[in-house]
């Protein structure tokens, strides 16, 4: 059914819907979505390296996914993210402040977290107000808890979220990408360094 | 079993927050010697608690992590109460149950387990308060124990529902008075360890938390027994100190008066043939390992 709903930065309100309850489908493999529109995978690999660009604190989320070696896979998608970091961080001005900082732990923590290290899914607000992010990245966040995150995120942040999901992507996010290797985090990366210098700074 | 499981991945090291970093680096994790003489050496398995202030239930549960045997390999299954406040601390693997459902969630747990990992020893441990296990979860810890689920249950009795503000439970005292049980209990404690007995547990101990050498001893007993033979069953007083007007640094000595001969926590413990065998022969392989490590040092300052 269409929709007019888009997934847009909030703040929304208080219990912001579900995007798939407004109607908001996922993208099929090799594609992405932007505020809920079907993209090209390619499209929307710009439109985030934009984001990270043109963001004040564009900033990594990684998950327990990536942060814990695991297998090899995920040894290769943390060494991934890591060079996306290191690539934004050279890639912005110095007004810009570029952070990586690590869900490790989906339990709600008490008696509160430092959210100048960690962010947690049960309030991730609170990370996102003390550092002022306004573009973030998703990335090795099991799939239930990265949904309840992003819908905290839009009820309670102006944040644009990213989520760059090993499944079949995040309708709660602002713009997804599906099936997440590493290859595609380095694709993401490339991206960065081709519109270095490009995009605007924030104002 | 080892620490390689556990492990962050090289490149995101340096954004970890400390406590883990710690845990990978510190913890006693793989190391089948750990006890409760870890504490302070090692990095133990529970962050900051969220219990009352000198609660003895917060030693029980330091003295219990730091004594499983398997922790990489071991799943708790907890229930609501105060116990479940600490949960959210603790590193090893565990799962909320709805409150008295613990020990059915625990049996499908090991059973899935046994199937999934067929070979691999993984232990399931539920650990939940006395309201949880002796009234409300009554039914699911009996049938646990009928069925001869392989899996230990632990009871941190604290003679009422101390969650929920005092209310009166099965193992609270004849005659006690509670904040919200104004009345006074009519009848008597009930007597579960005998009924875990008769219920079909190999392996049952009564006693407070107050001797840490003790808990260790009665865990690994416990989970070594219920991975082998069948099910077991720990009853620890861990005292309310709020219920029962004591203040922070009171606990130990609460314990201490109610484990006394003729009071109702002196040690109590009964093995099944089976058990007892099992634990001699573990008893054997320990002296063992220990003639053999003093060989060894013998060999090295030589
Ligand atoms: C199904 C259900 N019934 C009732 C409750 C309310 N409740 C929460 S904690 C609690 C008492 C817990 O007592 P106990 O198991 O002895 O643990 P303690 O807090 O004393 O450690 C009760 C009745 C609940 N959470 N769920
Ligand atoms: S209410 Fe009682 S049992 Fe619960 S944390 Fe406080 S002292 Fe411990
Ligand atoms: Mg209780």
């Amino acid at each position: 059914m269409p929709t007019s709903y888009k997934v847009l930065p909030g703040p929304e309100h208080f219990l912001p819907p579900s995007a798939a309850s407004m109607g908001i489908r996922l993208p099929d493999p090799g594609q992405a979505h932007i505020h809920g529109t079907i993209v090209t995978e390619e499209e929307a690999m710009e439109q985030a390296a934009r984001q990270f660009l043109s963001a004040k604190v564009p900033t990594i989320f990684p998950g327990p996914l990536v942060l814990w070696a695991w297998n090899e896979k995920a040894a290769h998608k943390a060494k991934a993210v890591r060079h996306l970091y290191e690539t934004i961080k050279e890639s912005v001005t110095p007004s810009q402040q570029a952070m990586l900082i690590p869900m490790p732990d989906y339990r709600p923590k008490y008696p509160k977290i430092n959210p100048e290290i960690e962010i947690n899914p049960n309030h991730p607000n609170l990370t996102i107000w003390h550092n002022k992010i306004d573009a973030c990245m998703f990335v090795g966040v099991h799939c239930h808890q990265a949904n309840l995150s992003l819908k905290i995120i839009r009820g309670g942040t102006n944040c644009y979220t990213i989520a760059m999901c090993a499944q079949a992507g995040h309708e709660d996010a602002m713009l997804s990408i599906r099936d997440a290797t590493a290859d595609k985090i380095l694709r993401l990366a490339d991206w960065v360094k081709k519109l270095k210098g490009s995009v605007p700074p924030p104002a | 079993m080892s620490k390689e499981r556990i492990k962050i991945a090289e490149e995101l090291f340096d954004i970890m927050p400390p406590e883990y970093q710690d845990l990978v680096k510190r913890a006693t994790f793989g190391n089948e010697q750990r006890g409760w003489k870890d504490i302070g050496n090692a990095k133990e398995l529970i962050e900051e608690h969220s219990l009352c202030a000198g609660c003895p239930e917060s030693m029980a549960f330091r003295y219990i992590l730091a004594s499983l045997p398997n922790p990489e390999d071991t799943v708790m299954v907890g229930s609501t109460g105060c116990t479940s406040l600490v949960f959210p601390h603790v590193a090893v693997h565990n799962i909320h149950s709805l409150f008295g459902n613990q020990n059915a969630i625990a049996s499908g747990l090991k059973r899935a387990l046994s199937v999934r990992f067929p070979g691999q020893v993984k232990d399931v441990v539920v650990l939940a308060g006395d309201g949880a296990t002796v009234d409300i979860g009554l039914d699911m810890t009996l049938q646990a124990w009928f069925r001869q689920e392989k899996f230990t249950t632990i009871c941190f009795d604290n003679e009422l529902y101390a969650n929920t503000g005092g209310q009166e439970s099965g193992l609270m005292q004849k005659g006690f008075v509670a904040k919200m049980a104004p009345v006074g209990k009519t009848f008597e404690k009930v007597r579960l360890p005998e009924i875990a007995r008769e219920s079909g547990c190999h392996y049952v101990v009564n006693c407070t938390v107050s001797k840490p050498n003790l808990v260790e001893k009665v865990i690994k007993n416990a989970i070594h027994i219920a991975r082998e033979i069948g099910p077991t069953y720990l009853q620890l007083y861990t005292p309310c100190i709020l219920e029962i007007g004591k203040n922070s640094m009171e606990g130990l000595q609460e314990m201490r008066d109610s484990e006394k001969p003729t009071e109702r926590f002196a040690y109590k413990e009964y093995v099944s043939e089976p058990a007892k065998e099992l634990l001699a022969e573990l008893a054997a392989k320990e002296k063992e390992r220990k003639a053999e490590a003093k060989k060894q040092l013998a060999g090295q300052t030589a």
